[in-house]
């Protein structure tokens, strides 16, 4: 028992760590390949092809002043950064990393918790997760704040909707809200996106609305709300608000690559003839290559397209998703039905 | 009526078909366009390592030259004040003492000679009229400076060294072409 809760403590601290250096160097890759789509080469002063940049710029915010609007409410200002960090970094725990490992033929799963509604937990953190944004922009006393929040929740409120119903399907195809038992069944080359390509893709443009990034970054767009619901926040509770965007992004790739492209999975790398803790180490070099093809994906898209106009915007996700995703579930139905 | 640009387009008001309206396509269309720069020649100039070729005649700030015996070839008849378009150019002019014979070329000189480079606009007109060959821009860039009066370039900044080696080089500024076009009459200031 000793051990196993030992081995729960590293492996979270792992993860934890795991996320918050992806988080850092997603921020410099970000803007790598902003450079690159804009012909550019991106940072590459800071240490060889800019590598400290990441360390670089939390230095920074470190050193910056720590300012605090006066008719701003104290208590709940502080606590928007904390939360929106906080719970950025509670979804990974039930994300399967990879099989088993073996040691001492004892099996230690790479999955904090293991629980039988893992999906439906996803789905509650994220939830709370706007709060952390709406809390931060309506304690900060500014109007550009509370418009960036409210844009906020209403985009998180409607696109939530989709995202859940393209998710019913993956439940009705596996009997499952489990996440392990969802990856179990993609063995081999039976992703879910084959099965659920509809499903996928709006479940891919929800989760650009739920992370708040382009061409849905109507909450922060600093056109026209000057920061949106981070106007007012300076130094590092600024940087939580941006590195929880990134370990948001790290995660719903975990997610996606998870539900839709098998998880750790990857078609004969089982019979290979590895060694157990060996096949999990690939496994999850294989589902971490996922997350950073989603990685990419989110950037790619972040340069390709403008922001939405918010009638726009709402138009999306209650005409055009939810439907979609009704319909995609009632096909499903029907087929399943069919195959009984 | 001729239209006034050719790059005009005849807009549409045709209703979008389903193809066009579900947007992916064209989506898709822009993330190939957009990674197709991945690729693409960087147009960075990686300034400190790399430093971009400047031309022969870039017109950076202004020389003042001595002859070929160190003598100063200036004699402030004030041509060059006059042609500035930005009255940059201000000198006060004094006369050759007995024995300077081999600091100034003429009986008349310029004991005060500054250009005021946040005035200067760099159009090299002061070089076009002066008549003597004496100021010449180069590709010497002015920097900026904490207080204004630190750019206001006197003769101790503007004359070149007396030093033979570290004398500046304006050769290619005075091509048969330039020297052409500095003595031909069909232009106002050579008359």
């Amino acid at each position: 028992m000793a051990i196993f809760i030992l081995y729960k403590f590293l492996l979270a601290s792992i993860i934890l760590v795991l996320s918050l250096l992806v988080a850092m160097y997603s921020t410099l890759i970000e803007r790598k390949v902003a450079g690159w789509f804009q012909d550019r080469h991106g940072p590459n002063r800071a240490g060889p092809w800019g590598l400290l940049q990441p360390l670089a710029d939390g230095v920074k915010l470190f050193f910056k002043e720590e300012f605090m609007p006066n008719s701003a409410d104290k208590f709940l200002y502080i606590l928007g950064p904390s939360l929106t960090m906080f719970i950025a970094l509670l979804t990974s725990a039930v994300i399967p990393w990879g099989p088993d490992l073996v040691i001492n033929g004892q099996a230690f799963p790479l999955q904090m918790a293991d629980i039988n509604i893992g999906i439906l937990y996803i789905f509650a953190i994220v939830s709370i997760g706007v709060y952390g944004i709406m809390i931060g922009g309506w304690a900060s006393n500014n109007k550009y704040a509370l418009l960036g929040a409210v844009r906020a929740s209403s985009q998180m409120i409607s696109y939530e909707l989709a995202m859940s119903l393209s998710i019913i399907t993956i439940v009705m195809m596996t009997g499952s809200l489990s996440m392990r038992d969802i990856v179990a069944q993609q063995q081999g080359f039976h992703w879910n996106i084959f099965y659920q390509p509809l499903g996928f893709l709006i479940f891919l443009i929800c989760a650009f609305a739920e992370t708040n990034r382009s061409p849905f970054d109507l909450p922060e767009c600093e056109t026209e709300l000057v920061g949106g619901y981070h106007t007012e926040y300076s130094s590092m509770k600024l940087g939580f608000y941006l590195f929880a965007e990134y370990i948001n992004m790290f995660i719903s790739g975990a997610v996606m690559a998870t539900l839709f492209l098998g998880g750790y999975h990857f078609p004969f790398i089982d019979k290979l003839g590895l060694s157990p803790n060996v096949f999990a180490f690939v496994s999850f070099m294989v589902l971490f290559s996922k997350i950073t093809f989603f990685g990419f994906i989110y950037m790619w898209i972040r340069w390709t397209l403008p922001r939405f106009r918010y009638d726009q915007l709402m138009r999306l996700g209650w005409k055009s998703l939810i439907p979609l995703a009704i319909l995609n579930v009632v096909i499903t139905g029907v087929v399943i039905l069919l195959n009984k | 009526m001729t239209n006034l640009t050719s790059r005009s387009k005849i807009v549409s008001n045709k209703k979008m078909t389903f193809w066009e309206r579900i947007y992916l396509p064209a989506i898709l269309g822009g993330l190939r366009i957009t990674f197709g720069h991945l690729f693409r020649k960087k147009t960075t100039v990686q300034y400190p390592e790399v430093q971009r070729e400047f031309s022969d005649i870039y017109r950076g700030k202004h020389v003042l030259k001595r002859d070929d015996e160190g003598r100063e070839r200036c004699t402030a008849c004030g041509l060059c004040a006059v042609a500035c378009p930005a009255e940059a150019i201000t000198m006060v002019a004094a006369e050759r003492k007995p024995g300077e014979e081999n600091l100034y070329r003429e009986e008349k000189y310029a004991v005060v000679y500054e250009i005021n480079m946040l005035r200067c606009i760099f159009c090299g007109d002061c070089e076009e009229a002066c008549p003597k060959e004496a100021i010449f821009l180069t590709k010497e860039i002015v920097h900026s400076e904490y207080h204004r009066d630190e750019l206001i370039y006197g003769k101790d900044v503007l004359v070149e060294p007396m030093d033979p080696a570290k004398r500046i080089d304006v050769s290619k500024r005075q091509t048969p072409e330039v020297l052409a076009f500095k003595q031909n009459k069909k232009f106002k200031h050579n008359r």
